[in-house]
């Protein structure tokens, strides 16, 4: 089996090097015969895709059939791991998931190659662009990270077992989902440069990469919360989110990419920020890829340990590789990208787009700039230090807060110009209502001028109604003119209204879900937690929540052995649950894992977590967290998800004006 | 000298007194404080996680450190000191965000420079895109019909969508 997979690799290698090749000299030298030349390029990319596929195929048999021989399956497999797990073998490791990455990239540059007649030459360019990245990681594959290495010696008789931490059902989705938006950017990063290298006229580059960019978008958001939700449910610590390097390495693309979501709707209606995109883009494929070397090269301490290796060296010379090769196109051809139009007012939608940009930036270089500051810090004055979640708590937030308020403030403002008093008049309710919120969070019972952490509770909870009073309001206003020239209800006409124009209010409903998610953590900081040894009927007092401890024991299965205490919650006099706090112990691995278990409501989530036996007295160790507000974190997210569906269905209704209209000031709000 | 009426002296009083129940409220207890300090360590055992929050089973450093924490608090040191003493122990690593002194101060500048420059940088792009000159018709506006009017239709449509 190894060797067809190390087949199957060297094949594609092959395949990905002659789509490139033949891909670009069919470009440089257009004449006859470059039409089926470069038609050759595209047939070896899509056969590509068959034969990694092929690869990837035999590695996840070879995990289903315990094939020990092969190294990979036997540092991250055993017998008696369940089949979803040997399933997600093929990420769980080094190996395995650069080449799960090379799949993915197949499989987008698969659907890129058969949609090639949309426009030949620009697809003929990105797919060029996707076989030269394709290139490194089958290089990787290779000579540097085998996946079909064989072990040497002595063929041991069960393997050493998948790292516990990834034994849980998110797992198995997270990072494919993680991985679809890292790899996913590499698309609209291809055709930026394909477009920029031919100097494409127009913008159409955008409109056939938008959704590309709102799929691959959606893939990371999913990806990145999935990790946090997997953090939370696995981790044991009672939190989400710990600023580690691999959680921030997820982070930097998405706001980057972010920021590429907003800002291209300027160049596609306006012509303006040309190059501002392109840099974006580019950027957001870099920080992908730098990402990854975080990750692999272990030169930045995580709790991803598990995925350390030395093939640093190879991302360190394609990061610069790409850098100069984009740097070199820019320059060469950054003529073609002059802005169309000039900005009219600084109260536009142009101008809130920009300090959205700004601020998006800025997040991204906090978090880049905390994440590699420790090895900066051992450069400068010879000693590490840590950049921990203090750190970001104060200097992330203020811009969060910031970039809430734009939230809020952008959908009101039109292309080109707002009139002051169309702004105060749109902007008046809202703004009541959140100060509303304000005044009822201090009555009842925050007090911002005790803990800043209440302050910006205070302002993220005024800013999330504000986001979320602006996104209800336009809704509602767009329904009422709809309702009056057509007599429907409201609701129907709110309907009618989001058919018109799906992006524009699916993106509104992102921005909804955005203010959701920050309801959610501003719960953080009235966190409480507490710890007890509990015996049989012992109890424990958190929040409105008495724990009693029922029992505990252990038991045993062929894949670890465990122990869990059996506790019952009261709410009052009321038993309202039991829960079953864990620790499991992996034999395979020989490595122990906590199991907290979670009991979550729209209030807060009750959080139990094992923490071992005392050794003295036999009696478990039992923590509680009591995390208010954490459930809408989750729900956010699905609105989050569920607008970024809505925004990529196409328009039902084509948009006729049946007669010139009288020229006047856009109406606020008007516009994506 | 007149003395104050006394809806005033009331306000005035009662402005004290508030002020001072907010005071209490915001005084902080041991259990705040070695909560607050145990959030500003990381424990060193190799988790990369906070010291209060580091939840590996067995784990040998975390609950010393925790009772450490709790000694220096308990011989009424301040806070400075405290993290002072875990530094000397553990070294620079142990403090869970870079002091604000000497080069570690850097850390905390750059991103609110990077906000002031950014903004600035921003400022002045939209400026100079203002003081670009419009593309004026020569000869004035003039009205316009048939397919030049539709494509003006059709660009205002792509910029509003409604």
């Amino acid at each position: 089996m190894s060797q067809i997979g190390s087949f199957a690799l060297l094949l594609a290698l092959a395949l990905s090097t002659y789509s490139f090749l033949a891909g670009v000299l069919a470009l440089a030298r257009p004449g006859a015969g470059s039409e089926r030349l470069g038609e050759t390029a595209r047939r070896a990319g899509i056969a590509t895709f068959a034969v990694v596929f092929l690869a990837a195929l035999v590695l996840v048999i070879s995990a289903f059939h315990d094939d020990f021989s092969i190294a990979y399956i036997f540092h991250h497999s055993n017998r008696d791991l369940p089949a979803p797990y040997k399933f997600a073998t093929l990420w769980s490791g080094q190996e395995g998931s650069l080449l799960f990455w090379s799949l993915l990239l197949a499989a987008y540059g698969f659907v890129l190659r058969l949609r090639h007649k949309t426009d030949v030459r620009l697809f003929a360019y990105a797919s060029a662009i996707i076989s030269a990245v394709q290139i490194f990681f089958l290089l990787l594959l290779n000579f540097a990270a085998h996946p079909f290495a064989l072990m040497q010696g002595e063929l041991p008789a069960d393997g050493a077992g998948l790292n516990p931490l990834l034994q849980y059902p998110e797992m198995v989705i997270h990072p494919p989902m993680l991985y679809l938006g890292y790899v996913g950017f590499t698309v609209p990063f291809a055709f930026a440069l394909g477009a920029l290298i031919m100097r494409y006229p127009g913008e159409k580059w955008i409109r056939i990469t938008r959704r590309w960019t709102m799929v691959t978008w959606a893939f990371l958001t999913c990806g990145v919360f999935l990790g946090a939700h997997w953090a939370y449910s696995v981790l044991g610590w009672g939190g989400y989110w710990g600023w580690d390097p691999v959680e921030n390495a997820s982070l930097m693309p998405w706001l980057t990419g972010t920021a590429f979501l907003h800002s291209v709707m300027m160049q596609e209606k306006r012509g303006m920020l040309k190059m501002w995109n392109m840099w974006l883009i580019f950027a957001t494929f870099w920080l992908a890829i730098l990402g990854t070397f975080l990750t692999r090269s272990g030169i930045i301490s995580s709790v991803h340990a598990f995925a350390q290796s030395s093939i640093g060296g190879w991302f360190k010379w394609f990061l610069v590789i790409t850098f100069v090769t984009f740097t070199f196109f820019f320059f060469k051809n950054k003529s073609h990208l002059r802005s169309e139009h000039k900005l009219e007012s600084l109260i536009s939608r142009e101008s809130s787009f920009l300090f959205n940009n700004l601020l998006l930036l800025l997040a991204c270089f906090t978090v880049l700039w905390g994440t590699w500051f420790p090895l900066i810090s051992e450069y400068v004055q010879g000693n590490k230090v840590t950049v921990g979640p203090p750190f970001y708590n104060k200097v992330a937030i203020p811009v969060a807060l910031l970039l809430l308020l734009l939230t809020a403030v952008g959908p009101l403002l039109a292309w080109r110009k707002t009139s002051l008093e169309s702004l105060k008049r749109n902007f008046m309710w809202p703004a009541l209502g959140a100060l509303a919120v304000g005044i009822l969070m201090v009555v009842f019972g925050v007090r911002p001028w005790q803990d800043i952490a209440y302050f910006y509770a205070l302002m993220a909870a005024m800013l999330s109604a504000l986001v979320g009073l602006t996104v209800a309001s336009e809704f509602i206003r767009g329904g009422r003119v709809i309702s009056r020239h057509t007599g429907q209800n409201l609701l129907a006409s709110m309907v009618h209204l989001f058919h018109r124009n799906t992006r524009r209010y699916g993106g509104y409903i992102v921005h909804f879900g955005v203010a959701v998610v920050i309801i959610g953590i501003l719960g953080t900081p009235f966190n409480q937690d507490k710890e007890k040894e509990m015996g049989f009927g012992d109890k424990m007092t958190i929040g409105p929540y008495t724990l009693v401890c029922e029992s505990y024991t252990q038991d045993d299965n062929p894949n670890y052995s465990n122990e869990w205490a059996i506790i019952n919650v009261f709410k009052g006099d009321r038993k309202i649950e039991t829960m079953y706090p864990e620790r499991r112990f992996y034999k395979a691995s020989q490595q122990p894992q906590t199991l907290p278990r979670i009991r979550s409501t729209y209030k807060e989530d009750l959080y139990l977590t094992y923490e071992g036996l005392n050794e003295q007295t036999g009696r478990p160790i039992i923590k509680a967290h009591l995390n208010p507000l954490v459930m809408w974190i989750w729900v956010g997210v699905l609105i989050m998800i569920g607008g970024t569906v809505l925004a990529l269905i196409p328009n039902a209704v084509p948009v006729r004006v049946p007669a010139p209209a009288r020229i006047q000031t856009a109406p606020v709000g008007a516009g994506d | 000298m007149k003395s104050l009426p006394n809806s005033v002296l009331r306000t005035f009083q009662a402005g004290a007194l508030a002020l001072m129940v907010f005071a209490l409220l915001g005084a902080s207890d041991e259990g705040a404080r070695f909560n607050s300090l145990g959030h500003r360590l990381m424990c060193v055992c190799g988790c990369s996680q906070i010291l209060l929050e580091c939840n590996h089973v067995g784990c040998t450093y975390s609950d010393r450190m925790r009772g450490e924490l709790m000694a220096g608090l308990d011989r009424g040191e301040n806070d400075d000191l405290t993290l002072q003493d875990f530094v000397q122990k553990y070294g620079p690593t142990v403090l869970a965000a870079p002091t604000g002194t000497g080069f570690n101060r850097v850390a905390w500048i750059m991103p609110f420079l990077a906000l002031a420059l950014g903004l600035l940088t921003t400022i002045f792009i939209v400026l100079a895109w203002k003081k670009r000159p419009a593309l004026a018709a020569p000869g004035g506006v003039l009205p316009v019909s048939g397919a030049e009017l539709e494509r003006f239709r059709t660009q205002a449509r792509k910029e509003t969508q409604i």
